[in-house]
């Protein structure tokens, strides 16, 4: 690994290490267990954002640089969904499977959430240059499934919030401008 | 695809009161002569005893001596309170420099005796008393609070209701300017909630001025809030400027911005989900969070006080 994309990596790590420090020093406030499952949540949506923004800012920009770094940024994206989903299993379900089962099933946040995270299952599966090469033009077509992804967690955002819709509509925002510009990009492309 | 739902047979409210009187008989034998007496007397002559007491002259009662008390750390930092922001921290961040003083309440509505009060003149004629009570919150988490404050009951005879007054209507303070959070329209403001008038004199009804002793931190509801236990915790309206007795149902806010997840009666019941989350357990605050959460009691285990109060009544469909 090089060394810029070295301390990248590692940065990316802060939010979780950060969160763990506070659970093992009770200072994550009076609802702890709330307070990890909302942090990582958050953070698994910061870095989706982050993934989709580098394509727009190589376009954009013309900064080439930062592609190398929209792999890593997807796969935390999808490590940090997995930890939001495992202090959820853990610390509001104790690992009852029916009760889990009865909450993806039944509740629709939850079920969004639930869907968004196994679908960027096969995307981190297949993140690897080998399957890059094997998968040829597929592995474009596959990929695009992290829009729909984007959509399903700002939607599970805002399922999940009792009556102020700010920081949900905020992600709504961004996500707006994120994937609006790739469709003006690309009818540019097509008058050139 | 047909959808099932268990028929309304299977969830007769007097079921559901002998389950819960089952489970909370121990613990009533054991209190129940303090209690009984406490309930008659509506108080045990003997001062509050902490150092640093903001009220000297309230009275212990048996309420909740067995119930582990939640830090006033934890009751003053995570608290739901919109006119003071949405996050659980904001309200003791934004409501620091509240000043709830002056202060009156209107009473009106269908009583004898109308008028608006000075809080001192207020509270003045009721005998303060500490009241150790759980609170559940709706969206999962509870607490125990030693509550300082006068019987609802008490204060409603003072002001002779007529015949007409069925339900009593609660309105917390509009001041965009005091209370930051109400300049976005989060809520319909002011705030507003209302009990049946039997649910009001229940004896367990509570008008709070503080808890630990201490004058009503801001974020909890300064100077004046009530106090429903068995009822989740938007129910106890904060901030009260206005007690309104009417013969109509009143509006509460929360039932009106969701009424499929929020309703008028909202007493804590581990059979009625959330639509969006189970209410069959709880997690209770200053708990070790590695350990499983508690389950969460009919009525939030005052079931004795106040099952009388609905009987007959499909707690499903008047959740």
């Amino acid at each position: 690994m090089k060394m810029p994309r070295l301390i990248i990596f590692l940065l990316c790590l802060i939010p979780l290490g950060l969160t763990l420090y506070g659970a093992i020093n009770n200072t994550l406030g009076a609802n702890p267990a709330e307070t990890m499952n909302r942090n990582m949540g958050d953070w698994a949506l910061y870095y989706l954002m982050m993934t989709l923004s580098a394509t727009p800012i190589n376009r954009v920009f013309g900064w080439n640089g930062i592609l190398r770094y929209r792999r890593m940024l997807g796969l935390y994206t999808f490590f940090y969904g997995c930890v939001h989903f495992l202090t959820y299993i853990w610390f509001d379900h104790y690992f009852n499977g029916s009760e889990i089962i009865d909450d993806i099933v039944k509740r629709p946040f939850i079920t969004l959430g639930f869907i968004s995270l196994v679908l960027l299952l096969p995307l981190a599966i297949t993140s690897n240059r080998f399957m890059v090469k094997k998968l040829k033009r597929n592995w474009l077509r596959l990929h695009k499934i992290v829009y729909l992804v984007a959509i399903l967690c700002v939607i599970h955002f805002f399922l999940m919030v009792k009556a102020d819709y700010y920081e949900p509509l905020i992600f709504a925002i961004i996500l707006m401008i994120l994937l609006g510009s790739r469709i003006i990009l690309s009818l540019k492309n097509k008058k050139l | 695809m047909p959808i099932i739902f268990k028929s309304p047979s299977d969830i007769k409210p007097s079921e559901i009161t002998s389950e819960s009187d089952y489970q909370n008989r121990r613990q009533f034998i054991k209190q129940s002569a303090v209690l009984l007496g406490a309930a008659w007397a509506g108080r045990i002559a003997m001062p509050v005893s902490a150092s640093g007491n903001d009220f000297p002259g309230a009275i212990k009662t048996s309420y909740g001596l067995n119930e582990k008390q939640n830090s006033f750390e934890d009751i003053t930092s995570y608290n739901n309170f919109y006119e003071f922001g949405t996050s659980k921290t904001d309200p003791a961040r934004n409501a620091m420099h509240f000043t709830p003083r002056p202060w009156t309440v209107t009473v009106e509505g269908e009583i004898a005796n109308p008028g608006v009060f000075d809080l001192d003149d207020f509270i003045k004629p009721y005998q303060l008393e500490e009241r150790i009570y759980r609170l559940r919150c709706v969206e999962g988490w509870s607490m125990v609070i030693p509550w300082i404050g006068f019987s609802l009951a008490e204060m409603i005879r003072h002001f002779k209701p007529t015949s007409r007054a069925k339900y009593v209507e609660f309105t917390t303070l509009y001041d965009p300017e005091r209370m930051p959070g109400q300049k976005r329209r989060v809520l319909n403001w002011p705030y507003t909630e209302g009990l049946r008038i039997d649910e009001a004199m229940n004896s367990l009804s509570l008008m709070s001025v503080g808890l630990y002793g201490k004058t009503m931190p801001n974020q909890n509801g300064a100077p004046i809030r009530l106090v429903v236990p068995w009822k989740y915790g938007f129910k106890s309206i904060k901030s009260v400027v206005k007690i309104r007795f009417t013969e109509t149902q009143p509006v509460s806010t929360w039932n009106k911005t969701a009424p499929d997840e929020y309703g008028f009666y909202s007493n804590v019941n581990p059979d009625v989900d959330h639509p969006r989350w189970s209410q069959k357990t709880e997690r209770r605050i200053g708990s070790d969070f590695w350990q499983p959460k508690i389950e969460t009691q009919m009525f939030n285990g005052y079931a004795e006080q106040v099952a009388s109060l609905y009987t007959g009544m499909d707690l499903k469909r008047y959740f």
